[in-house]
C-alpha cells in the first residue's frame, strides 16, 4: 500500500528538530533512515501528520572517541557499522551484528539510533547495546540526558524516550583487549528479525559480564545469574545450562512457550560457548 | 507539494512532489522509469532496489522528498558499466531469470555484492541475495550467473561511482 498523506519538513539543526517535534505533539514523528517507519506507514500501521526529516543533521552523524568509549551519532547506519567506517569499541561484535541485520539495502539507510528508538523486541541493537553497557544520549527541549540502554527499552516497542525527545548519540564503552564476546541470532532466513537472539560479553579487566537475550517477549532480557557463572565458572557447561534455565524460569512474566524457550536456551548456550572457547 | 532537485541516471531533474510519494512511485509514474518494480511496498521483497548516492536502497522505503540533492540510479542507468555488462551477459547465458519481475533489482543487488567483494562463494552470494525474492524460485541460475560474473570480473573490479 501507500503511506497516508502527511506534511514534511527538513530542519537544519538538532535544536530546530526538537522544536518542531515539541510543537508537533504526538502527531509528529522524526524520520531518519525510515526503514521501519515507512514500512509501517505503507502498511498504515503508523500515520503521523508531520514527518521531521533528521537524516542529514550533522549532529547525528558525529562520532567521537575517548580513552574509555566511542560515541556514535544516532544517525550512523548499520552499513557503516558493518564496514567499520568509524572506531569500533566492541572488538568486532557490532560489525558482526550489523552484517546480519536485515539486508544491505536496508542497512545502507537504517540507523542505530532509529533501531534503539523503535525498540522492536526482536531487533539486534537494544540487546547488543545493553550487553555492551552502552548509554543513549537523548536531546529534548529541556536539554540532554543519558540513560543506560538496559533502562531505555522498557517493553515491546516501549522506551523511556519522551514524545519531544530525539536520540542524539549512543556512548559505547570500549571492551578491554582481553575481552571476548559471543553472538547468536536464530532466524529461518538470513536477514529476518530474530526468533531468538543472544549476546554474551565477558570483560574480566573491567569486571563486566553480561548475557542478554533478544526476541524475548519484551525488553531485552538480562540473564543475571548466568552472567555470574560466566564471571566465576565459565567452563562449567552444566552449571551454565541449569543457571540459564533458572533465569528463564525466573522471567515468568515473559510467558515463553516451550519452543521459544528452547530456542532462547540454545542461543544463550552457543553465545556463551563462543566466549569461553 | 515540495520542490526537489536531484540527479536521475545522470540527468538533472527538478519536480514538485507530495511528501507521501515514494521514490519508487516517483520513478515509475513521474519519470516513466518502469524498470524499478514494486512488489510488497514494505521493504521485504527487494524488487524496487535502486542506487541512492551509489548505495542500494529500497525505493519503496525512500521518500521522493528525501531525495532532494541526491543522485539516483535505476536499472535504466547502467549503460557502459562493466560490472552490469558482465552480469547482464551471465544472466542471459545462465538463464538467470524466468518472469523477469525481480531481475532489475537482482542485477543491482548483485552488482553491489561483486563491488564489495561479497560474491566469492555460493553461500556468500545466497546470503547477500537474501533481501531479493524471486517468486519463480529461480535462485539456482541467478546464483550461478552472479558467481560467473564475479569470476569474470575478478581482478578488474570496476571504478567507483
Amino acid at each position: 500500500m501507500k503511506a497516508p498523506a502527511f506534511d514534511y519538513v527538513r530542519p537544519q539543526s538538532l535544536s530546530e528538530a526538537v522544536g518542531l517535534l515539541t510543537a508537533g505533539g504526538n502527531e509528529a514523528r522524526v524520520i531518519a533512515g525510515g526503514q521501519s517507519l515507512l514500512a509501517m506507514m505503507n502498511l498504515r500501521i503508523a500515520a503521523p501528520r508531520l514527518l521531521i526529516d533528521i537524516a542529514r543533521l550533522p549532529e547525528l552523524s558525529a562520532v567521537a572517541e575517548d580513552d574509555d568509549s566511542v560515541s556514535l551519532g544516532a544517525g550512523v547506519t548499520h552499513a557503516a557499522i558493518e564496514d567499520a567506517r568509524q572506531p569500533d569499541p566492541s572488538r568486532g561484535l557490532m560489525a558482526r551484528v550489523a552484517a546480519g541485520l536485515a539486508y544491505r539495502a536496508i542497512r545502507n539507510r537504517g540507523t542505530i539510533g532509529g533501531s534503539l528508538a523503535l525498540s522492536d523486541p526482536a531487533a539486534e541493537w537494544p540487546a547488543v547495546l545493553g550487553a555492551l553497557g552502552a548509554e543513549a544520549v537523548l536531546c529534548g527541549p529541556a536539554g540532554r540526558r543519558s540513560l543506560k540502554c538496559t533502562e531505555f527499552t522498557t517493553g515491546i516497542f516501549e522506551t523511556k524516550l519522551a514524545d519531544d525527545e530525539i536520540v542524539e548519540s549512543i556512548r559505547v564503552p570500549k571492551l578491554s583487549t582481553d575481552a571476548s564476546w559471543g553472538y547468536l541470532k536464530l532466524c529461518r532466513k538470513s536477514g529476518e528479525f530474530a526468533n531468538a537472539l543472544a549476546v554474551a560479553v565477558a570483560d574480566p579487566a573491567r569486571g563486566h559480564y553480561r548475557i542478554v537475550l533478544g526476541a524475548a517477549n519484551g525488553a531485552p532480557l538480562l540473564l543475571g545469574a548466568a552472567a555470574q557463572v560466566l564471571a566465576n565458572n565459565p567452563g562449567d557447561r552444566e552449571a551454565m545450562g541449569s543457571t540459564i534455565a533458572a533465569d528463564l524460569d525466573h522471567a515468568a512474566d515473559r510467558h515463553f512457550d516451550s519452543f521459544q524457550r528452547n530456542l532462547l536456551m540454545v542461543a544463550a548456550m552457543r553465545a556463551v560457548q563462543q566466549v569461553t572457547r | 507539494m515540495t520542490a526537489i532537485r536531484l540527479h536521475i541516471n545522470g540527468a538533472a531533474i527538478a519536480d514538485d512532489v507530495p511528501p507521501r510519494l515514494s521514490l519508487a512511485d516517483f520513478l515509475r509514474e513521474r519519470r516513466n522509469l518502469t524498470g524499478t518494480h514494486l512488489g510488497c511496498e514494505h521493504g521485504v521483497c527487494g524488487a524496487c532496489t535502486v542506487l541512492v548516492d551509489g548505495e542500494p536502497a529500497r525505493a519503496c522505503l525512500v521518500l521522493a522528498v528525501g531525495c532532494d540533492e541526491r543522485d539516483v540510479r535505476t536499472i535504466e542507468g547502467f549503460a557502459g558499466d562493466p560490472a552490469m555488462a558482465a552480469l547482464r551477459d551471465s544472466f542471459h547465458r545462465r538463464h538467470g531469470l524466468q518472469c523477469g519481475f525481480c531481475t532489475p533489482a537482482m542485477l543491482i543487488a548483485a552488482r553491489d555484492l561483486i563491488r564489495r567483494g561479497r560474491a566469492s562463494s555460493e553461500v556468500e552470494i545466497r546470503q547477500g541475495l537474501a533481501g531479493n525474492i524471486c517468486r519463480c524460485t529461480g535462485y539456482t541460475n541467478i546464483v550461478a550467473a552472479i558467481a560467473e560474473a564475479a569470476a569474470a570480473l575478478a581482478g578488474r573490479l570496476p571504478d567507483a561511482e
